[in-house]
Order: structure tokens, then sequence, then C-alpha cells
């Protein structure tokens, strides 16, 4: 069945009293303590401006940054693979794990292998997946999908989380309260169990530094660090934009990052790993480089500007859609304002879903003012709204709209036109409304007066008052 | 001097008011205002539904209909911010440098900017005694930067009684097609701004574009809201006992 466009993806959604609440507080705390971090950081300003020359640098020179990376981790007993497209990299991944003969394998901050449809793949060859970060433990217990890129149980409350708690940590027992301590304790022993077992994780990456092949990773629970060193065999998922070029480089995002997603000065858990270490940490290292529509992306001379993005999350902690209607109704690759642009740019707009995408806005702004790597969201959004509309215009058939705005578009070209239709769209309104009010449109405009009102137009425009009394 | 007005092409017909107010206010203040025949509509919904072509050919027109024109005035900072922030935008997407060249040419001002920058006034000399809470539209917040320039505006209305407005700078959900491509999150978004207009006791809630008025207008309508909504240059327009 394909994916619904988003707006019938967001009406259970708002329908969802409970979940509403708890993503406006969620949202509503971390965008208060954004706020406060960058307004305690006295040179915010600079360290924004040098995100985004990082970023672009980056991104200018990709394919000599990823050789550099591919020399490094090689050179530091790694293996790196390349994936051009989500069936590739599910097919390497599985292949990996397959050779190590386990059956079971941990699982830490990877948005990246929700992207590929990674846990899927591995159940269908018989592997079972643990997420060990706590919210995605969450998501997987209460089998639904994330709602948050930074917390994907922004939408569950306390008390659900403890439910959901009771009924899948046996040593829990019925009497878990929901305390923050007790549940964080009731996860904690569940996890250990599985971290010792664990012969195999698999793991995302903030972070690919070109010049030692080191990846870098920001988490604030320690179940990531975790996977990264108990494990024998470590198989890191990241897409080509995470690298930057020099580990200088890192002292910019290390600041900005945690600022924009949790609103502190620093993360409590940040790791770096590069190849493997006789003696310590997992005995084979992989990283498995992805692509999956980010060169479609970066050919796009204004969409490119996205893939600059570091996945803080702060542009959906501002933004009143998200607020309402949280990450699911965007489609399984990224939430909020910034998954409205990078899904279309990397995927295309040809499916219905992915063409709901860019409409997904108001373009209040509010992104664009928070973004730590000054990614002009609305800009690229109304970019891919023109490509969705030159798509549509090689249809045979023009569509309503389509034949609505370019009739628009030809009566307002000219100044007698625009009045003549002025003076026959003032009389059939005028016939329309009740007391001043039009309570109902026909058409496509129907959709205002579902639940609002438009004035009746007056009698006389401004173009006739000013003929009237000025001319 | 001589100001030239830019009347978006819905206010003409929906709200003429606002249009009246602000020739009858430029009046008082002494300047002669012209309104250029040749407009119609900037192309701001064109653009920004992604009908690019469309929006260029209307950018053209409009922008030549205010050729050779002194200094321009609208009241509404979309429109504003479409010919001064998108205009270069549309022209790159088109190829046009001359509609870049033409923008360029162009003093467009949003009203409150023009009064207070240009202008130097705050006070108009205005009387409206209400309660009235002011709604800071996206695009004269974020595009524009317009900052508290209808704010000190207002205050120094006589008689005005400003009460802040809850979340302000939340966007009322009308975002042109959004409105309707999106209907169900736009009314869930202009609910809560009606509660919050309702929870300041206001009897006016005001703002520098008419687009979001009728958004917030249409909904507090269907409520029977018992709150006016009023172009901020209808208020200023007021004048009463000396």
């Amino acid at each position: 069945m394909p994916r619904p466009k988003f707006a019938a993806a967001a009406r259970p959604e708002l329908a969802d009293t409970r979940s509403r609440r708890n993503l406006r507080g969620a949202t509503a705390a971390l965008r208060g303590r954004e706020a406060a971090a960058a307004a305690g950081t006295a040179d915010w300003e600079d360290l924004r401006e040098a995100g985004r020359a990082i970023g672009d640098g980056a991104l200018l020179d990709l394919d000599a940054h990823l050789e550099e990376l591919e020399r490094a981790v090689t050179e530091a007993g790694g293996t790196v693979h390349w994936a051009a497209d989500a069936a590739e990299a599910r097919l390497v991944v599985t292949g990996l794990v397959r050779a190590t003969g386990a059956k079971e394998v941990v699982k830490a901050a990877s948005a990246t292998t929700r992207e590929i449809g990674l846990n899927d793949a591995l159940a269908r060859a018989g592997v079972t997946v643990r997420e060990t970060g706590v919210a995605e433990m969450v998501v997987q217990l209460g089998e639904d999908a994330p709602s948050h890129l930074l917390s994907p149980a922004a939408h569950r409350d306390r008390a659900e989380i403890a439910e959901l708690l009771r009924r899948a940590v046996p040593g829990a027992g019925p009497g878990l309260a929901d305390d923050p301590e007790a549940l964080a304790a009731a996860a904690r022993t569940h996890l250990r169990d599985r971290f010792l077992r664990a012969r195999v994780a698999v793991t995302g990456a903030n972070f690919l530094v070109a010049e030692t092949g080191t990846l870098v990773l920001l988490e604030s629970e320690g179940n990531a660090r975790m996977c990264l060193t108990l494990p024998e065999t470590l198989i890191s998922i990241a897409g080509i934009d995470k690298v930057v070029p020099t580990w200088d480089d890192m002292e910019v995002f290390l600041q900005l990052l945690p600022r924009s997603s949790t609103g502190d000065r620093m993360t409590p858990y940040v790791s770096s790993w590069t190849g493997v270490t006789p003696g310590d940490g997992p005995r084979a290292f992989h990283l498995v480089l992805l692509d999956n529509g980010r060169t479609r992306a970066l050919a796009d001379e204004v969409g490119r500007a996205a893939l600059r993005c570091i996945r803080c999350s702060a542009c959906s902690n501002v933004c009143p859609v998200y607020e309402r209607t949280g990450g699911r109704p965007y489609g399984p690759v990224h939430p909020g304002p910034i998954g409205a642009v990078l899904t279309p740019l990397t995927r295309g707009v040809e499916s219905a879903a992915d063409a709901s995408l860019p409409y997904a806005s108001t373009l209040c702004g509010a992104c664009a003012d928070v973004c730590p790597v000054k990614i002009d969201i609305p800009d690229v959004l109304v970019h891919l709204r023109g490509k969705v509309v030159e798509s549509r215009r090689r249809r045979p058939v023009p569509t309503p709209e389509m034949a609505l705005m370019r009739g628009l578009a030809w009566t307002m070209g000219d100044p007698r036109r625009h009045e003549a239709a002025v003076r026959r769209g003032v009389r059939w309104a005028r016939l329309l409304s009740r007391g001043g009010r039009i309570r109902r449109l026909p058409g496509l405009l129907g959709k205002w007066t579902e639940a609002r009102d438009l004035p009746a137009p007056p009698a006389e425009s401004f173009r006739g008052w000013w003929d009237r009394t000025r001319a | 001097m001589r100001v030239a007005l830019s009347v978006a092409c819905f206010e003409d017909v929906l709200f003429p008011g606002t249009a009246k107010a602000v020739t009858v206010l430029l009046e008082r203040l002494g300047h002669e205002v012209a309104f250029p025949p040749g407009q119609t509509c900037c192309g701001q919904f064109h653009w920004t539904a992604g009908y690019h072509r469309e929006a260029a050919g209307l950018a053209r027109s409009h922008a030549a209909a205010f050729e050779g024109c002194e200094v321009v005035v609208a009241p509404s900072a979309s429109c504003a911010a479409t010919v001064r922030a998108d205009y270069p935008k549309i022209a790159r997407a088109a190829r046009d440098p001359g509609l870049a060249r033409a923008a360029e040419g162009l003093a467009f001002y949003e009203l409150t900017e023009f009064l207070v920058d240009v202008l130097g006034v705050t006070d108009v000399g205005a009387y409206f005694p209400h309660r009235v809470t002011y709604h800071p539209s996206c695009r004269s917040l974020r595009t524009l930067g317009v900052g508290d320039r209808p704010v000190r505006l207002l205050r120094s209305v006589r008689g005005l009684d400003l009460v802040e407005l809850p979340s302000a700078g939340e966007c009322c959900g009308f975002g042109g097609a959004f409105a309707m491509k999106n209907a169900d999150v736009s009314v869930a978004m202009v609910a809560d701004k009606v509660r919050h207009v309702r929870d300041t006791g206001a009897e006016v809630v005001c703002a520098v574009d008419d687009s979001c008025l009728a958004h917030i207008g249409g909904a507090l309508s269907r409520l029977r809201g018992g709150v006016r909504t009023m172009h901020l240059a209808e208020i200023l327009a007021e004048t009463g006992p000396a």
C-alpha cells in the first residue's frame, strides 16, 4: 500500500490528544532549553556561520573527503563498504551479520538504519534486533513508529512507558513505579543482559572525520558506548553527508549540536572510535557508507544546503506543524521540517506522499531561525514545490489545481482582465454570503470554509472607492 | 512625499478598508497618495505554491506597475517581503536578470517600516479607546524583521489598551495554500491562536497582514468569538476628540 499524503497521515495524529499533549510538552521544554543555550553562548552567530561554512566546504569536495576517509579507516584496521541505495545497504549489513553466525544484534543511535529498513531485513534473515536506546526500545516495545528524531518516544508519557516496561521486563514486576529513576533502573536491568550477551552491534554515527578515519557519536545515556565497546563485531552505518574534513572541525559541531538538540552545553557521552585496537574493543569494524539519494540531493543547487543538517531536531521543536502532527506523517526517513526537504530531495517527488511533504509547512520561517548550520528550510521547500509543479506539468490532463492557478495567473496578468474578474467575483461572492460572511465556498476553495468563514466582499472594492473619490 | 500604494489583490476586494485607512492616514500626515492602476498581484501565492513560471510573469508586471515611483508602501508584510526577499529568487529561478534589477530599483516598504523608519513617526495622532492585542505575522517578524515598530505605533494611540498575546510569535496556520492543502493542521493551529486571542480579553486583534487576519477572523467568526479583527492601519486611521 502506498504511503499516504501528509494531510491524510496527519489526521489520526491530530485526533490523538494524549500524544499531542506529550509532544507539546516535549517540544516546548526542548525549545526553551535550546533558546537559553543559544542565548548563553556569546559567539553563537559566529559558531553558526562556522558550521555553515564547514558543512558547505565538506560537501563541495565530498568525493575527495570520502576517499580520504576510506583510506584512514582501512589503515586503522577497519573495512569500508559502499552502499548506493537502501537495498544494497541491507544486503551488506545482513551479510556481515550472517558471517558472524550471530542470531541477535544490539543496535544504537541510528536513524539511518530506519531509513534503509534494516530491522525488518535482519528479521527476515533470522536475526533479532534489540534496540538499546531507551526511547528506541520504548518505540520497539510499543510496536509503533518514532515521532521525534532525538527522542523517538516523545509522544509517550511516563505512565505509558511504565506500562510497556512492566510487560516487557519480567524482573520489573507489576509494581514498577512511573518515576524517571525507577523507569531508568528497569531499562538498565533489561539492557545489561542484552549488552553482555551481544556479539554484534550496529550503530550510527553523528560525524565521520575524514583525515583520521574517526567516527563520532553523541548520546545522553551511554548505551551506544556499550555497543561500541562490548561486542566482537561492530558495524557502523552512516550517510555520506556525515563527513567533516578534519578533527578540528569537531570543535564547532561539538558546541553546535548539544545546544541545538537538548539545550545542553555538552553531551553526556561523546564517543569516538577509529578502526580496531588490539586487545580492546571490537575485533572487527565495518563502516557502511550510504548514498541512498544523497548524491541526488547534492546535485540540486538549492537543495544541497539541506545536506549540511547535523540532525539536531531544533527545527522540529519550533515547527508549529510538527508540534501538532508529530514526526510520523513525514514518512519513515526524517521527521519535521528538515524531513520535509530531505525526503523529497533524496527520493524525488514522483510519489504523491513525497510530493506532499514540501507543502507540509506554512513557511513561517521559525525553523530557519534556529538551524545551527543556517539551512534556509523555507527556501528549499519553495524550490521543491516548484519541482512538484514542474513534474505535474508533464501530465497530459491538467489537475484542477493547475487549471485554477494558471487561470488566476492569466487573469491577473492584465489589469483590465483582473478588474472584470474582480467585478464578477464580487457579485458571486455576495450571492454566497449571509450576514456578511461566507460559510461555504465551492470547489477547491471549499477546504477553507470547512472550519472558517470568509468575509463577504463589500460592494465596493478599494479600486472602486479610489476611482470614485480620488481619481 | 508622494507615496505609491501597493494593495494586495485579495485586500482590494475583501478588505478595502485597509487601503482606504492607509490613504486617509498618509494624507492626514501630509503626504500625497498615488494608486498606480497597473497593479494586480505580486505573485506571492503562485511562487509559494510552486507555480514559479506564473509567479515570474506576475512579478514582472507588478514591478513594472511601480517603476519610477519614489517610494512604495504596502499594508501587507507578506507582499512587501515578496518583493524584497523573493523577487531575487523568482528572478534567479526564471533566469531573468531584468526582473532582479527592476526589483532592486524599488523602494518598497511595509507600512509600519515606512511610518517609523522613513517618516520617523510613532505617534500618528490616532484615538482608539479599545482593548487591543497584536499578532505579529511570520513574514513581518522573520522575513522583514519589523520588530517592535507596530507595537510602538500602537502604544502611541490615545485611549488604546494594548495587551500582550500569549505565544504571539507562533504562526496562525494560514500559509497560503497550506490552509487548503493541510486544512486539518491549519485549523488545529488557528484554534490555538484563537484561544490565545480570547485569553487576552481583547475586543480587537490586529496585525499588519490581512491574510493572517482573514484566517484568524474566519475562525473567530465561526466560533462567534466576540473578538474583531482589524488591520493595524485601520486603528491608526481612527481619530477622536482632540
